[in-house]
């Protein structure tokens, strides 16, 4: 008991403590013109929205992908199982080089989109901000834009939905779909009506995890984003900055912000996990 | 017959879902995995064995070795002793405690390395000046101590380090930082299995005459050493690959304070790509590693992650 205690608050709760001191020893004047500043509310935005959409295309993914491991049958089927949690043990460093050269501009995918997004600047001309992105596009590939962000945080939430969905469609019974057929109701309309419904909650709490993940990534977004001020810069990436500036204040005060949210997103986790046990039960 | 094709889908559409699945997983994660080996290989096998075996490299491993070596058993320790705690016992605060241990997960790698900065750091609470002053009787004596004729030598480095105590930008740090990250691993593996064993075994244990350390080690440890393994394994593969955290308490002085990751990017950023992929094979092996002897206790135990 001594020891448990001990060792938690030595590791975890004092050095989080003493980052909330640091922070809260910032005036709140300059707390609140930090946090408005442009630069930060750019990299909040560029943030959450990338995450928020990594996580929402997870979902697809990993409903595809769970459904299939689950229902069907077909060969190399464990090991794509086992391979779905690839992103978890990938060191994130490894991961941001290789997405960067995979999506760069001389990359095997990146190269084709390289190609395809010259050909939309050379039929469209296209002007304003989407101009701009089809430039980048065509210089760089994915690397170094929104768009390799959003790749990488995708990567990197890809466990999450599968893992938390794979055992509520496991317990699923076939019962309720016998039924719904017995009353009529064609294969579209099972999944729609019958088996959706009950993947909700689970999917909600996949979602929130790749999110929770996703805005706290850096190792492997700092090497496709590189990093530029008001376009490719996460809140990880504008708290290194500011450490590097030797701005520690700044630092704590994001850090500090960022903290919270992710402690009201563990919140809601929590309370959903409890909803889905009470489920499966 | 007839049932099974109410309840489930018609052969083209599984053949297209499968497919579809087949597609993405593959162009998502296997690419990736693929591209690392290949571009390692690109320059030729003695390229990649010379960049494994430069100076920089090996201290790198060793780093990371040695932060994981320290980590792993601590964190190993605290999981065992905090899931026997909040499962064998009943105490006011004990869900709190229970979620006080996911809190690193929460916590993003970079924040995880700014509290030791905060903490230890020029403005923090402990700069190295301070902890100087607090060290300096330890410090005499560890200079006593490497003075002597016979065993002198295991104290100089010690004393060394005592008498100029840096923990930021320097080896502690990284030590600190990466147990921090992996904290929860074991202790989750652990809680949720030891929970739904219940007391029963332990109390028929104590009805036999069995004393406290006898329990753990004849009735729960046997009972839990799949979901143990399972939770180091989890540990260790974060430890090693640990990037962020790391990063930011590092200062990246080369061949004195960068773990593996820390050296990829290094090599990365000086347009190293072959050395930096070749020595990425070695935490993508890991990678893989963990994960087959991952779906092995997977199958030895019966369980399944939720």
């Amino acid at each position: 008991m001594g020891f448990t205690i001990t060792y938690l608050s030595l590791i975890i709760l004092i050095p989080l403590l003493a980052l909330f001191l640091h922070a809260a020893g910032v005036g709140w004047q300059e707390w609140k013109a930090l946090l408005c500043s442009p630069r930060v509310l750019a990299a909040t935005k560029l943030t959450f929205g990338l995450s928020a959409a990594a996580a929402a295309v997870n979902v697809v993914f990993g409903m595809l992908v769970t459904w299939v491991l689950v229902r069907y049958s077909f060969p190399g089927k464990s090991l794509l199982d086992s391979m779905v949690d690839l992103p978890f043990a990938l060191p994130t460093a490894v991961a941001g080089i290789t997405l960067t050269t995979i999506y760069g501009k001389t990359g095997w995918v990146g190269s084709r989109l390289a190609g395809t997004a010259q050909w939309v600047q050379d039929t469209w001309h296209p002007s304003g901000w989407c101009g701009e992105l089809i430039d980048s596009w065509t210089r760089f590939g994915a690397a170094f834009s929104p768009l390799g962000i959003f790749i990488a945080l995708t990567f990197i939430g890809f466990p999450f939905v599968v893992r938390t969905l794979q055992p509520v469609m496991e317990d699923l019974g076939h019962d309720i779909e016998e039924a719904a057929a017995t009353l009529g109701a064609g294969r579209w309309t099972v999944f729609w009506r019958v088996i959706l419904p009950l993947l909700v909650p689970a999917l909600i709490t996949g979602f929130t995890l790749a999110f929770a993940r996703a805005i706290g990534e850096y190792g492997s977004v700092m090497f496709i984003a590189a990093s530029q001020p008001m376009k490719t810069e996460t809140l990880p990436l504008l708290i290194v900055f500011k450490l590097e500036q030797f701005k520690y204040s700044d630092a704590a005060v994001l850090a500090a912000s960022m903290l919270t949210v992710s402690f009201i997103l563990l919140l809601i986790i929590n309370l959903l996990q409890r909803r889905l046990d009470w489920q499966n039960r | 017959m007839a049932h099974l094709q109410a309840t489930t889908e018609s052969k083209p559409v599984r053949a297209l879902l499968i497919t579809a699945a087949l597609i993405v997983l593959s162009l998502f994660l296997l690419l990736p995995l693929f591209a690392v080996f290949a571009e390692a290989l690109r320059r030729g096998w003695e390229v990649f064995y010379a960049s494994l075996t430069e100076d920089a490299a090996l201290s790198a491993i060793k780093l990371t070795l040695l932060a994981a070596g320290v980590a792993v058993p601590l964190n190993t320790l605290f999981g065992v002793s905090a899931a026997w705690l909040v499962t064998k016992y009943r105490f006011k605060g004990r869900a709190v405690l229970i979620s006080l241990i996911d809190l690193p997960f929460a916590v993003s790698p970079v924040i995880a390395g700014l509290v030791w900065v905060m903490i230890f750091g020029a403005q923090g609470w402990l700069p190295s000046a301070k902890l100087a002053a607090w060290l300096a009787p330890l410090a005499t004596l560890a200079t006593q101590a490497a003075a002597n004729e016979s065993f002198g030598g295991l104290f100089e480095g010690l004393a060394a380090w005592l008498a100029n105590p840096k923990i930021v930008f320097a080896t502690p740090a990284i030590i600190i930082a990466t147990t921090f990250v992996t904290f929860p691993f074991v202790a989750r593996e652990l809680i949720p299995l030891m929970e739904s064993q219940g007391n029963d075994q332990e109390e028929a244990a104590v009805t036999l005459g069995a004393g406290g350390w006898q329990i753990f080690r004849r009735v729960t440890l046997p009972n839990i050493k799949w979901g143990l393994l399972y939770g180091v394994l989890l540990c260790n593969a974060r430890a090693m690959g640990e990037f962020g955290a790391v990063s930011v308490v590092s200062g990246h002085i080369r061949g004195l304070t960068n773990t593996l990751p820390l050296h990829i990017e290094v090599l990365f950023n000086e347009y190293q790509s072959s050395a930096a992929f070749a020595c990425s094979t070695l935490l993508a092996l890991l990678a893989l590693a963990t994960l087959a002897l991952k779906g092995l206790l997977e199958r030895l135990s019966g369980m399944r992650e939720s």
